[in-house]
């Protein structure tokens, strides 16, 4: 059987992180599960987690007044899903479904900031590789916004 | 008076009689329609990732690309979107009746240097299909190549073309389809998000791909950019421009595009060729 250590690892947003940061995120991480069209979080929900997806899709939902709630991303395995946890107030900014069953590990936000907040060197890392994910999601998002599909 | 067939004398601004012989609706705005020549005389071949200018008699004439087989020389298919005056006209023609055609123009998807590779397709919106072409000569030509990668994003589920098709081509072996959306209603079970995010999922063989890229301009260049970034050589991508064209054979200058005429010299040119002009904002 595969340790957590080991599966973190594995995943692609964390490989070349030294052996002592991946114990340590080993501490506050743990297997999750999620039935297909169950929430996983929900949004103005306090955001003390994040995952990273192993099996399974996850669909991004925003919903508006007047408006049909949408899908504004759909996240699969190898993907991170959640910063939220890693930048004040803590909280979701979107629903998030399970479109399938999804097995991810969760790492605990609080226990991972307090030991951010103790080692620098671990908080900067980590803050290195979400920057990678915020701006490639960014760029995504102006594509998005461009609407490049539709009949100009 | 003695009528002269256009195709009997070689004049490129002469265009050559076709008749509707098949209609077929894609989406609640895109089309695709068989066309056959007046005269069996009149058929034409043409390569894959060529275009053609089709004329709606009495409104106009417009570049559209073959979204057919080329191995079929019977008849010809374009898939158009209604957008403009001569498109609109064109969607709306039935059955027996007749468009002009000029062409077939431009460079061809490089098929050829594709053998032995990995064919790597991303197409955005309805550039899925001037690809169309090449997905049917690879498929019927299944032994010279590698693996068959479609990478396809669009702007919604319902304007998804070639649905059928694309489910078929998904069971072909060494075939992996991957289709996503800008954006969903929460029925769509599909990926969601734009068309780069899907190459994560399609275990590139950067040292032994083909790439060829069509869709909007600035869907190409981020999608150009993403397959370097995953290490195919520039020289393995080829995008598909499009302007203006008019004359469609480099004469006018309507589509001239830097030093190029994208009738004559494209539409299908190498990323590398081409790279600083899709930079450049003012082109």
């Amino acid at each position: 059987m595969q340790t957590l250590e080991h599966i973190i690892s594995e995943h692609p947003f964390f490989v070349g992180l030294n052996a002592s940061d991946l114990h340590l995120l080993a501490g506050c991480a743990k297997n999750v599960v999620f039935p297909p069209a169950g929430y996983i979080l929900k949004e103005g929900e306090e955001a003390n987690q994040f995952f990273l997806l192993r099996q399974g899709r996850v669909a991004l939902e925003i919903f508006s007044p007047n408006r049909k709630p949408a899908v504004i991303e759909t996240l699969g395995p190898g993907e991170i899903m959640g910063w939220s946890w890693l930048l004040h107030p803590y909280h979701w900014k979107f629903h998030a479904r399970a479109i399938e069953q999804v097995r991810a590990i969760a790492l605990d936000g609080k226990c991972l900031r307090k030991k951010c907040e103790e080692n620098h060197d671990l908080g900067y890392e980590l803050l290195k590789r979400f920057a990678k994910i915020i701006e490639h999601r960014l760029e995504a998002t102006r594509l998005q916004l461009l609407d490049v599909y539709a009949a100009h | 008076m003695q009528l002269i067939d256009p195709a009997s004398v070689d004049v490129p601004m002469l265009p050559v009689p076709f008749t509707v012989r098949s209609l077929v609706r894609e989406t609640y705005d895109t089309f695709t329609f068989s066309l056959e020549p007046l005269n069996r005389s009149n058929s034409q071949t043409f390569q894959p990732g060529q275009f053609s200018m089709l004329w709606a008699f009495g409104i106009g004439e417009i570049p559209v690309s073959i979204s057919g087989n080329s191995a079929d020389s019977s008849s010809l298919t374009y898939t158009v979107r209604s957008v403009g005056q001569v498109s609109k006209a064109l969607v709306h023609l039935k059955p027996q009746e007749s468009v002009g055609v000029r062409g077939p123009f431009g460079t061809a998807w490089p098929v050829k240097e594709a053998c032995g590779k990995d064919v790597v397709l991303v197409a955005g919106g309805i550039g899925l299909a001037p690809l169309r072409s090449v997905i049917y000569h690879v498929l019927s030509n299944r032994d010279h190549y590698g693996r068959l990668i479609i990478i396809y994003g669009t702007r919604t589920p319902r304007d998804l073309l070639f649905r059928k098709e694309l489910a078929q081509w998904a069971k072909q072996p060494r075939t992996n389809v991957l289709t996503t959306v800008d954006s969903s209603g929460l029925s769509w079970r599909g990926h969601v998000g734009v068309v780069t995010n899907l190459f994560r999922y399609a275990q590139l063989n950067p040292s032994n791909s083909l790439a060829m890229i069509c869709g909007p301009e600035v869907m190409m260049r981020f999608a150009a950019r993403e397959l370097e970034t995953r290490g195919l050589p520039s020289p393995a991508i080829y995008l598909s421009m499009e302007r203006n064209m008019k004359c469609a054979i480099g004469f006018c200058g309507h589509c001239q595009w830097g030093p190029h005429f994208i009738c004559k010299d494209g539409p299908v040119f190498p990323y590398n060729r081409i790279r600083a002009l899709t930079e450049h904002h003012e082109l």
